[in-house]
């Protein structure tokens, strides 16, 4: 059951949508609160094991090679923030009903809300680290959402963006520390690391673990100097800041402290970086908060300043602070849920979150009034409310702290002053905003909220109150479960109770609650001393470098990615010259030992030939006819070079090839300009060649290396020796293309049919108008007699031929390939000679069947050896030669090149009818 | 022998590539065909240059050329060909939709 908490609530995500497109807005809140009903429902159910002292544990192995796994836990820490999550998220499903307005996608919403919290249950119930990892980043996407909520708003953007920076960047880190820490227990299983506290913290790499996983849970629980991202995202519509920014995404980064408390903690270096950076931030955020004039801003920094508390309570490591620190995040969670919903009330009520405007509504709202004072005055930790049982904890842990010494001394003086700035910005949220004179310009006349916006409110300040007056009762052994988990043993004693008689920590609070009250009354004097002395503030900083880095990119991509694939071709080929050039000027031999071959009078020919032909291809290159026809020549002469060094498969192959490319070519030519004008100036045209001629001479000194050294001749030799008694032919090229390398020409055949079939994909858009006339204008015997009836015999010696160059494939040069391409010319040439519809009638069959079926033989014959239990397509050939003769042997593979046949054939056709039927439709061919 | 192979492979993929670089997509496409002999070439030449010794494979005969480059050749030829078709007719189609036969897709030169 445990597994399925997290995982049903993502899947339960895409739910809302629907539910509300096929019944209204309220399905959608029913249908979430149904899911988290249920989530928060099982983890009652799963709870009596926990309370009895049991740790749950469940899941499936997923990728164990990496040591990752599904496996979940339920330990009371678990079973204390499924609770606060499945519990508050309830809360904030109602009160989002009720709060966004009919032009939110409330849909939207919820599905997000979902996403979050089934990140979050996932967070707190794994038991991998990698797993946990894995939805630490999900809540960091899901916040990255709901804060970017209302997207048409630019602070909403630049929010959610700042906020998906900063912990993701904190995320990466904390990969980094998890792979360290996995690596150093030699298990990715929370339950092995928890075991392996001491191995963690005496081997050398706890230092650079330890700063990893800390930079990951600063960043997510907002410490300072990483704090900045969270009061920018209060652009946030207010259920996802009371949710997100109170309760749960940032209590992931200190519910990470409580979980690694026993592995991690306890060592000088835990002591100053998690204690130093708790202590700057609570000092820091309690003095920033006061001056802030947004309510949800105030709220924003106050949390920061407790989660630097909760921090500073972990970071002093001992077992008693370590249940202080979990019950003020119990506390924190639920006063500043609370206090985030009166503000969203007064913001939606209103219309305004400034301080300098919102005045005196106390007589406008008074039952929100109270609940929003009562919240605010457990915030700052006033007593019979539940703020106050973990501030005096606190308080009486840093007077512990003080008293074994060092700088210790310092601490609770510097808690009292953070306890002085908490009352303080308490008392302006509570004075400023309901008392203080009259409003001023607000956009709407202030009342009270609908009753189902307040009733969360209610319940939780009602929980607030109940903790705080009867604290043993309610949530003392919530506490003393989840602490025991956090600790790794039996707890210290302490005592929750409000009277603890008249003591050291009761004289900080006092001490606390008049201090702010002073401050607040001198807040005027305060104001202008800040606005004197700015601090520099982290946002301002990361914004500023984060606008540089952008527009340097800009910079560079504009310069670079100018939209010109001219421009990118130049540049690839010219890092390609220099990191070759680099190659060579860095040393070693160009020329090898093997002696030159003798040079013929007819190579020499052919090669100026070639030569020539080429060159002219360049020069002719506008009068694009010329052109095509000098490429040929140069592809014949190619051919002839196959021919002479001994590769005649080749020869046949590139023979028929040029054919079949020259009439594709042709075909296209109808459609394009016939000549084109210069297009580049004389430095552009100068600047290109010298590349080309810097391309072609590395490509030649590669070559001259490769040609001049001697070969290795291991792999030739294989396959000579193999090709007759393994793959039965005596064509090796033909055995490779068929058995030894089988499965590449699978792939070859299929990328072939993939282009034949987006081609037609293609042409099925339309050809542009032919720029050449049709051929009915310019001569009125399109189709001469003789040639029609001329070409219809010679079909029938092209299949003869392509039937021949098949089945000695085999033995002697020839195969699939050619034969496939020799039959297609022969169907081309009745096309071309005869009436394309009449051909088409009386030769037409569906080529992309022929493909299909081509590559669905080559499969099939594939597929036969994993019947033998030998692997897919090689071994069947040497498996079915062994116990049988030859013959049989031989009907295999051939059955394979049928196949390449098969797809040669249909790919050609297809291609070269489809451009040619494009004429016809345009009533180029026949009409 | 070896220099003059050497030769014709560095001047085809000289010719070209100063073709690949130019702005009209058949020029590309003839550059690209000329580019492709010659990495054929060069492909084959990686088997070093035998002549009449063909891997055919007859009784008493010992002396072969490479036949891998040969493979993988062969079918680089009918890629090849596959290729050329879809850039051609990916071409037509651009200049159908783009009224030009830029390979920017550019519409200053209709």
């Amino acid at each position: 059951m445990l597994p399925f908490i997290p995982l049903i609530v993502l899947l339960a995500a895409m739910l809302p949508p629907l539910a509300e497109r096929y019944d209204g807005r309220n399905a959608g809140a029913w249908t979430t609160a149904l899911v988290t009903a249920l989530a928060l429902a099982a983890l009652l159910f799963l709870s009596p094991a926990v309370f009895s002292g049991g740790v749950q544990r469940a899941g499936w192995e997923w990728l164990p090679e990496l040591g990752l796994n599904l496996s979940f836990r339920l330990d009371g820490l678990a079973l204390l923030f499924g609770l606060l999550i499945t519990g508050i998220g309830l809360l904030v499903i109602l009160y989002a009903r009720y709060y966004l307005s009919e032009h939110d996608n409330l849909g939207r919403f919820y599905s997000l809300l979902l996403l979050f919290m089934g990140a979050m249950l996932g967070i707190v119930l794994a038991d991998n680290l990698l797993l946990l990892l894995m939805f630490w980043e999900l809540t960091s996407l899901g916040s990255f959402l709901l804060i970017g909520y209302w997207h048409p708003r630019a602070d909403a953007r630049r929010g959610a963006r700042l906020a998906l920076t900063v912990t993701a960047g904190g995320g990466l880190a904390l990969l980094g520390g998890f792979l360290l820490l996995g690596h150093i227990v030699g298990s990715f299983e929370l339950s092995a690391v928890l075991a392996a506290g001491e191995t963690v913290k005496q081997h050398p790499g706890y230092l650079a673990t330890l700063l990893l996983i800390l930079l990951g849970v600063f960043t997510k629980s907002a410490q300072f100097p990483l704090h900045f991202w969270l009061p920018q995202a209060m652009a946030a519509p207010t259920p996802v800041s009371a949710y997100l920014h109170s309760a749960t995404m940032v209590k992931a980064g200190v519910f990470l402290l409580a979980r690694l408390f026993p592995v991690l903690a306890d060592t000088d270096p835990w002591f100053f970086l998690v204690g130093g950076v708790g202590l700057l931030t609570l000092l820091f955020a309690a003095y920033a908060a006061l001056f802030q004039h947004d309510i949800k801003g105030l709220l924003a920094y106050s949390t920061i300043s407790h989660l630097g508390l909760i921090t500073l309570l972990f970071g002093l490591g001992t077992p008693l602070t370590a249940v202080a620190g979990v019950f003020h995040i119990i506390n924190h969670a639920i006063f500043k849920a609370s206090l985030f919903m009166a503000a969203g009330i007064i913001d939606h009520e209103t219309g305004c979150r400034d301080m300098r405007q919102l005045n005196g509504l106390f007589k406008f709202m008074p039952q929100t009034a109270v609940l929003a004072i009562l919240a605010a005055a457990a915030m700052a930790g006033v007593p019979l409310l539940n703020g106050f049982l973990s501030k005096e904890m606190f308080f009486a842990q840093t007077i512990h702290s003080a008293a074994l010494g060092g700088a210790g001394v310092l601490l609770p003086v510097l808690a009292t002053v953070a306890g002085v700035f908490s009352v303080a910005y308490s008392a302006r949220f509570i004075h400023d905003v309901f008392f203080n004179g009259e409003p001023i310009n607000l956009p709407r006349i202030p009342h009270e909220p609908p009753r189902y916006l307040r009733v969360p409110v209610e319940i939780l300040v009602v929980v607030c109150l109940l903790v705080g007056i009867v604290p043993a009762y309610t949530v003392g052994p919530m506490l003393a479960v989840a602490a025991v988990s956090v600790v790794g043993g039996p707890l210290p004693p302490y005592s929750l109770a409000i009277w603890h008689g008249f003591n050291l920590p009761l004289l900080m609070s006092a001490l606390a609650l008049a201090g702010g009250a002073c401050m607040y009354g001198q807040r005027q004097w305060l104001f202008r001393l800040r606005d004197r002395y700015p601090l520099p503030v982290g946002k301002i900083l990361f914004g500023r470098s984060q606008r540089a880095v952008i527009s340097a990119t800009r910079q560079i991509t504009g310069w670079l990615e100018n939209g010109s694939l001219q421009c990118y071709l130049a540049w690839l080929l010219g890092t390609a010259v220099l990191a070759g050039g680099w190659g060579l000027a860095s040393g070693g031999k160009l020329t090898g030992e093997v002696p030159l071959q003798p040079l013929d009078g007819l190579s020499l020919l052919l090669a100026l030939l070639l030569a020539v032909a080429a060159l002219l291809t360049v020069f002719w290159q506008r009068q694009r006819l010329t052109a095509l026809i000098v490429l040929g020549v140069v592809g014949l002469v190619v051919v002839l070079a196959f021919v002479r060094f001994s590769a005649p498969d080749l020869a046949l192959t590139q023979l028929t090839v040029e054919v079949v490319t020259t009439i594709l070519l042709l075909l296209a030519l109808r459609f394009l300009p016939a000549e084109a004008m210069v297009e580049s100036a004389l430095s552009r045209r100068l600047r290109d060649a010298g590349l080309a001629i810097m391309v072609g001479l590395g490509v030649a000194i590669l070559a001259w290396g490769v040609l001049t050294r001697a070969p290795h001749t291991a792999l030739v030799d294989y396959l000579l020796a193999t090709s007759l008694p393994g793959g039965g032919g005596a064509n090796v090229v033909n055995v490779i293309l068929v058995d030894f390398r089988g499965f590449d020409t699978l792939g070859e055949t299929t990328v072939l049919a993939i282009a034949a079939l987006g081609i037609v994909a293609l042409l099925a858009g339309g050809l542009p108008t032919p720029t050449a006339p049709p051929v009915a204008a310019r001569d009125a015997d399109r189709h001469p007699l003789l040639l029609r009836m001329g070409v219809r015999p010679i079909l029938a010696v092209t299949l003869l031929l392509a039937a021949y160059v098949f089945l000695r494939g085999h033995n002697l040069p020839g195969g699939g390939f050619v034969a496939g391409l020799v039959t297609a010319l022969g169907l081309v040439t009745q096309y071309l000679a005869g009436d394309f519809r009449w051909t088409a009638e009386k030769l037409g069959f569906d080529h992309q069947r022929l493909i299909a079926v081509g590559l669905l033989l080559i499969a099939l014959t594939g597929l036969m050896s994993t019947a033998f239990d030998h692997p897919f397509l090689t071994s069947t050939f040497a498996h079915l030669h062994f116990p049988l003769t030859g013959e049989f042997e031989i009907a295999s593979a051939m059955i394979f090149d049928l196949g390449v046949y098969l797809i040669v054939v249909g790919v050609v056709m297809l291609i070269l009818l489809e451009l040619g039927q494009s004429e016809t439709a345009e009533g180029a061919w026949n009409c | 022998m070896e220099l003059l192979i050497v030769g014709v492979i560095g001047l085809l993929t000289a010719c070209g590539v100063y073709l690949l670089l130019r702005a009209r997509s058949f020029t590309v496409v003839l550059g690209l065909a000329l580019l492709s002999y010659a990495v054929n070439l060069f492909l084959l030449a990686m088997g070093r240059l035998a002549m009449h010794r063909p891997p055919i494979l007859e009784p008493g005969r010992w002396d072969y050329s490479d036949p891998v480059p040969q493979a993988l050749v062969l079918t680089a030829i009918v890629i090849g060909f596959g290729m050329t078709a879809f850039l051609t007719v990916l071409a037509l189609r651009a200049r159908k939709d783009l009224g030009s036969d830029q390979v920017d897709g550019s519409r200053t030169h209709p």
